[in-house]
């Protein structure tokens, strides 16, 4: 379990690591918790690791009126201490504590696990709730940004460019009157989810619903992001039948069997949680409505 | 006397230094030798046709590449059968490295020697091996068909058959009021110690010796085994434990591949060369336990009195039986737990198949045959309505039966007679401390709230303390220190503590004097090693009576110093003296200075030895003909035959309606080793052996697909229950002290492990309704089982 030989290269500005990345077919290193471990096991064998953790510019958490912007250095343990980010938009912090566990969080960039595009990772399923962006550089297209509903395009892949860095992520605010609600099963605690399930219900301000929607993880190639606004609209937030959503989600997934559990298993799990996690968004949402 | 330290809650010594990272382990050690790694086998069953190494030449770094045909004198032969049995008729072990076949992924076929362990990888990714491929066997079914072989000349894959019974068991159902058929089955768990296996091996040319670092179980057996096999006087090689990172069984057995090619690659480059286990080496090429089918035939009163039981299981034993038969034979006594069947048959088959070979795991087949046992009591109870603790009550062995004989032969060739216990009282006790009387209410509460609940017990018998022997050896140094050594070796149990208070108490010196070593051949030659629960009682009762002798010896000396009858003298603090009169004393050291007549005085201490300093008797030798000199002797303690320690645990679940989940809510333990040394080490083990347990109740099995590929070959996918897992673990103890030592202990290290599957087992059948005949039991394959519940119309 020792990586092969690779080539360890130390920018200090994005630019410079855009150019790095581009020379020499290499990955980008930041937190390591996925990609290292990787590496040790000889499943991966990139040619060079550029390691941007002395990049400037990368490093903040930058809480907004319309959205939280992570910067690609900030780590899940940061984000998730972070009080404003939580103020801002509770879901992030409900999320990441279910990242893995403390010590991974301590180090993995939150960045980097939506770049890294595990279909049962938390992160890229509350990117693609929110209807986030991320922001990517690289030295041939220059700045751009993808959205979350385009980026995830497969188990560990993403439209992220080989030459391309992602400096950081937007998370966007959800509308006023909304709750939210991160729920998931694991195996063991900080397990990767059998299945997972974040759910954004807003309501009016007669609390009544006006849009709401999940994202599920591990049951799909890539979180699978079901809007179920029109299930509950216009019920008041403690008379909804979220009935209809399950057979929505149910619809909408394709889990697989594992050694962990079957298909079957995962199907059950999907219309429990989602069942669950909109009641409790809904619950979240009611006292968040102004009076 | 100073406060007895026997029974104490002493911290233990080895903390602070283990958990402040000042610990040594094998990889700690060694940073000059050169590093070693292995091509091994990604084929179950195979044939090696060719193995071409020349594209991994030109590697910078690269020192040695060796292959079977590199191997000489005996270390070309296969490894040792280490527990040879009658009934293991077709016993087959591997070879160093594969001479021509490899029996499992995972096998050793190439060793790369290298500057460091990442270019001896590097290397492994450029030999290239051309395979036949042969069918694998995987799994007991298909061992059992026999439709293919593992080896060869092993007909049906059956490695051994053994029978024992007392009584005549088929009549005895046959003639039973009641009968009941079970087919019950427990999957491959593994030791999973947090360090996997090591060696170091230093030749040194001009001494023509060698010395062994091995994170290992027992270093004095490896030193014979590296003597036998590298054909070295066994006075050149020494063995020595470092800390070891945990064993739970995998480490006794020995010695392993990389256990003589170490040390013969040393040898051979006259290098320094080093070995590392990583993970999923050690997931696919050390050890795995547990695997096991059952079918059983109980036959019984209308008062749930068992009178007649026949059990036969298959046993999967891997690709190859090193260690014998002993953990099937385990099963198939301890089996039989408190109870005392009327008659009683046992059968088993020892299967190889195309998988990593299994040696005892903590536990060591107990946990198979309590759950078979334990899951018979409850589907009694359920036939007869009763109370799964009154057909428990009715079928014990009473308090003044002890010693019971059952009439069979235990694991170490000896009668399996229970020394000691009082079942019906640590019953009484589990069922107070799990409120068991008062279950039923809380189920109702619970139901009404919509939860789901349930209770289960279960309860083993433990044959700890096993034999031959082992010894001790204590010193008193001229400065008043205690240096203990014993043989058998130590991965975490707290020895040293253990050890450091019986030896404090019977020398009468403050137990900081007292330093433990374990596992070192250059202090101690003579042991067998650390298993079956056995170091409290063969090291502790060897250290005992050889601290008893050393009292001895140092009474007789300060005898003559303080002119007093060896009879009026007592050994407080650290200090001879006449009892009652503390101003006549002298200290231990200073007896250990006297007991070593001498010539030169090195140190202002040692001139009270000299020749001129003392006054002695002129005729008489100044060390007697039946002396010698120095405050120190050994002791050995052998034991007739096994100890039995016993326990009782209970669990309360609780299952999630909706999602299948299965959470404890509550864990008691009533456990009883005989007198006890150290509550607070006797609570950790069993701490430790309860959540080894929940892990292969709830979490842990080796995924084998069927071409014998192991498909959780790491901590992300074996699931190796966290803290987060574990609930916190209520104790009850019971003392009934063994006859059989001099400290009147049992043995406590693999005691939580044992009823942990047939307990939860209990507790899930008792909360759903659903008979759990299978373990371990995920929540996916609980819905499973309540679909197919619902399939076939019956309410819960």
């Amino acid at each position: 379990m020792k990586p092969a030989p690779f080539a360890y290269l130390l920018p200090s500005t994005v630019d410079e690591a855009a150019e790095m990345l581009a020379a020499t077919g290499g990955k980008v290193l930041a937190g390591g918790q996925s990609l290292i471990p990787l590496m040790s096991m000889r499943l991966a064998a990139p040619p060079a690791l550029v390691d941007i953790n002395r990049v400037g510019g990368i490093t903040d958490i930058e809480v907004g009126d319309d959205a939280v912007r992570v910067g690609a250095l900030v780590r899940h343990a940061a984000l998730e201490a972070h009080a404003p980010a939580y103020d801002a938009n509770p879901l992030l912090r409900r999320a990441l504590r279910h990242v893995a566990h403390a010590t991974i969080r301590n180090r993995g960039t939150t960045v980097g696990s939506i770049v890294h595009a595990d279909p049962a990772g938390e992160m890229p399923a509350v990117l693609r709730l929110l209807g986030g962006s991320v922001e990517a550089v690289s030295q041939a297209r220059g700045r751009r940004s993808i959205d979350a509903a385009d980026f995830f395009v497969g188990p560990l892949e993403s439209a992220l460019g080989e030459d391309e860095i992602a400096v950081g992520v937007v998370f966007p605010r959800p509308p006023a009157g909304s709750g939210s609600s991160w729920l998931e099963i694991s195996r063991r605690r900080g397990d990767y989810a059998l299945v997972g399930v974040g759910a954004v219900v807003t309501l009016d301000s007669d609390r009544n619903v006006i849009g709401a929607a999940v994202s599920l993880i591990s049951v799909g190639a890539t979180p699978v992001h079901v809007d179920v606004g029109h299930v509950g609209a216009d019920s008041a937030y403690d008379d909804v039948d979220w009935s209809g959503a399950t057979e929505l989600v149910d619809a909408a997934i394709s889990p697989e069997a594992d050694i962990h559990a079957t298909a079957d298993y995962r199907r059950h799990l999907a219309q429990v949680l989602t069942r669950r996690a909109l009641a409790e968004a809904t619950a979240d949402a009611a006292p968040r409505v102004a009076a | 006397m100073t406060t007895k330290l026997f029974g104490q809650r002493i911290r233990r010594v080895e903390d602070p230094r283990l958990l402040s990272g000042r610990g040594r382990y094998l990889d700690d050690l060694g940073h000059d030798a050169l590093a070693v790694a292995f091509v091994r086998s990604p084929h179950a069953h195979a044939r090696v046709l060719d193995i071409d190494v020349s594209a991994a030449l030109e590697v910078e770094g690269l020192v040695a590449i060796f292959s079977y045909d590199d191997l000489d004198g005996k270390t070309s032969e296969p490894l040792p059968l280490l527990i040879p049995h009658p009934a293991l008729t077709h016993g087959r072990t591997p070879y160093a490295l594969a001479k021509d076949e490899v029996n499992h992924v995972g096998e050793a076929i190439v060793m790369v020697v290298a500057s460091d362990r990442y270019v001896a990888e590097d290397v492994v990714g450029l030999i290239r091996v051309d395979y036949e491929l042969l069918p694998p066997v995987v799994g007991v079914e298909r061992a059992r068909d026999g439709g293919a072989l593992v080896h060869d000349d092993v007909p049906g894959n059956v490695a051994a058959t053994m029978v024992q019974e007392v009584g005549d068991a088929a009549a005895a159902i046959d003639a039973s009021p009641r009968r009941q058929r079970l087919q019950l089955s427990i999957e491959r768990s593994a030791s999973m110690p947090m360090e996997g296996k090591g060696v170091l091996a230093r030749w040194d040319a001009d001494d023509e010796s060698l010395l062994v670092h091995t994170s290992t179980q027992t270093s004095t057996s490896v030193r014979q085994a590296i003597a036998a096999k590298l054909s070295l006087p066994v006075d050149r090689v020494e063995v020595v434990t470092p800390d070891v990172g945990g064993g739970f069984g995998v480490k006794i057995v020995h010695p392993w591949p990389e256990e003589i090619l170490v040390p013969w690659a040393s040898v051979r480059l006259n290098r320094p060369v080093k070995w590392v286990e990583d993970r999923r080496e050690h997931f696919i090429s050390s050890a795995h336990e547990r695997g096991q089918l059952h079918d059983v035939t109980v036959g019984y009163g209308d008062d749930g009195r068992v009178t007649g039981l026949s059990v036969q299981f298959w046993h999967d034993n891997g690709a190859y039986t090193p260690y014998g038969l002993i953990v099937p034979i385990i099963t198939s006594t301890q089996l039989l737990g408190p109870y005392k069947p009327t008659a009683y048959r046992v059968e088993f088959a020892s299967l190889y198949t195309n998988t990593v070979m299994v040696t005892p795991y903590r536990g060591a087949g107990r946990p198979q045959g309590c759950f078979v046992m334990e899951r018979v009591m409850d589907a009694i109870a359920a036939d007869l309505g009763l109370d799964r603790a009154l057909v428990r009550e009715r079928n014990f062995i009473q308090p003044d039966e002890m010693p019971y004989d059952h009439g069979l032969t235990f694991q170490d060739g000896r009668p399996l007679i229970y020394d000691s216990g009082d079942f019906p009282a640590s019953l009484s006790k589990l069922k107070q401390l799990v409120g068991w009387d008062d279950f039923a209410k809380y189920r109702e509460r619970a139901a009404a709230e919509g939860r789901r609940v349930g209770i289960g017990l279960a309860c083993y018998v433990e044959g700890t303390g096993v034999g031959p022997y082992e010894g001790g050896h204590i010193r008193v140094e001229t400065d008043g220190s205690v240096v203990v050594s014993t043989g058998l070796t130590t991965q975490g149990q707290g020895h040293q503590t253990m050890l450091a208070q019986i030896v404090a108490d019977e020398l009468g010196v403050p137990m900081e004097r007292v330093r433990v070593t374990t596992g070192d051949t250059r202090r101690f030659k003579y042991a067998v090693g650390t298993f079956a629960s056995r170091t409290a009682v063969m090291s502790g009762s060897a250290v005992a009576l050889t601290a008893r002798k050393v009292r001895a010896k140092a009474l007789r000396i300060a005898s003559n110093a303080l002119e007093a009858a060896v009879d009026d003298l007592e050994i407080v603090d650290g200090h001879v003296q006449v009892k009652g009169s503390p101003g006549s004393q002298v200290d231990l050291g200073a007896v250990a200075v006297l007991s070593n007549p001498l010539r030169y005085a090195f140190d202002e201490a040692a001139a009270r030895a000299t020749q001129f300093a003392t006054p002695h008797d002129p005729d008489q030798p100044p060390v007697a003909a039946d002396d010698e000199p120095g405050l120190e002797g050994s002791g050995f303690f052998s034991p007739t035959r096994s100890t039995f320690a016993n326990g009782m645990h209970a669990v309360v679940v609780e299952t999630d309606p909706d999602t299948a989940e299965v959470k404890i809510l509550r864990y008691c333990v009533v456990h009883d080793c005989g007198t006890i040394i150290n509550p607070m080490i006797v609570e950790g083990q069993v701490h430790g052996g309860v959540a080894q347990g929940i892990g292969g109740a709830l979490f842990e099995r080796m995924e084998y697909d069927e071409s014998g590929q192991l498909l959780n070959a790491s901590y992300m996918d074996f699931l190796m229950p966290y803290a987060s897992e574990i609930p916190h673990i209520e104790i009850d103890h019971l003392e009934t002290p063994s006859p059989l030592n001099p400290l009147g202990v049992k043995g406590a290290g693999e005691a939580g492990v044992i009823p942990v599957s047939a307990a939860i087992a209990a507790a899930i059948e008792d909360a759903e309704g659903v008979v759990i005949t299978a373990m371990p039991i995920s929540p996916s394959e609980l819905f499973d089982l309540r679909r197919a519940r619902e399939q076939r119309g019956e309410a819960r």
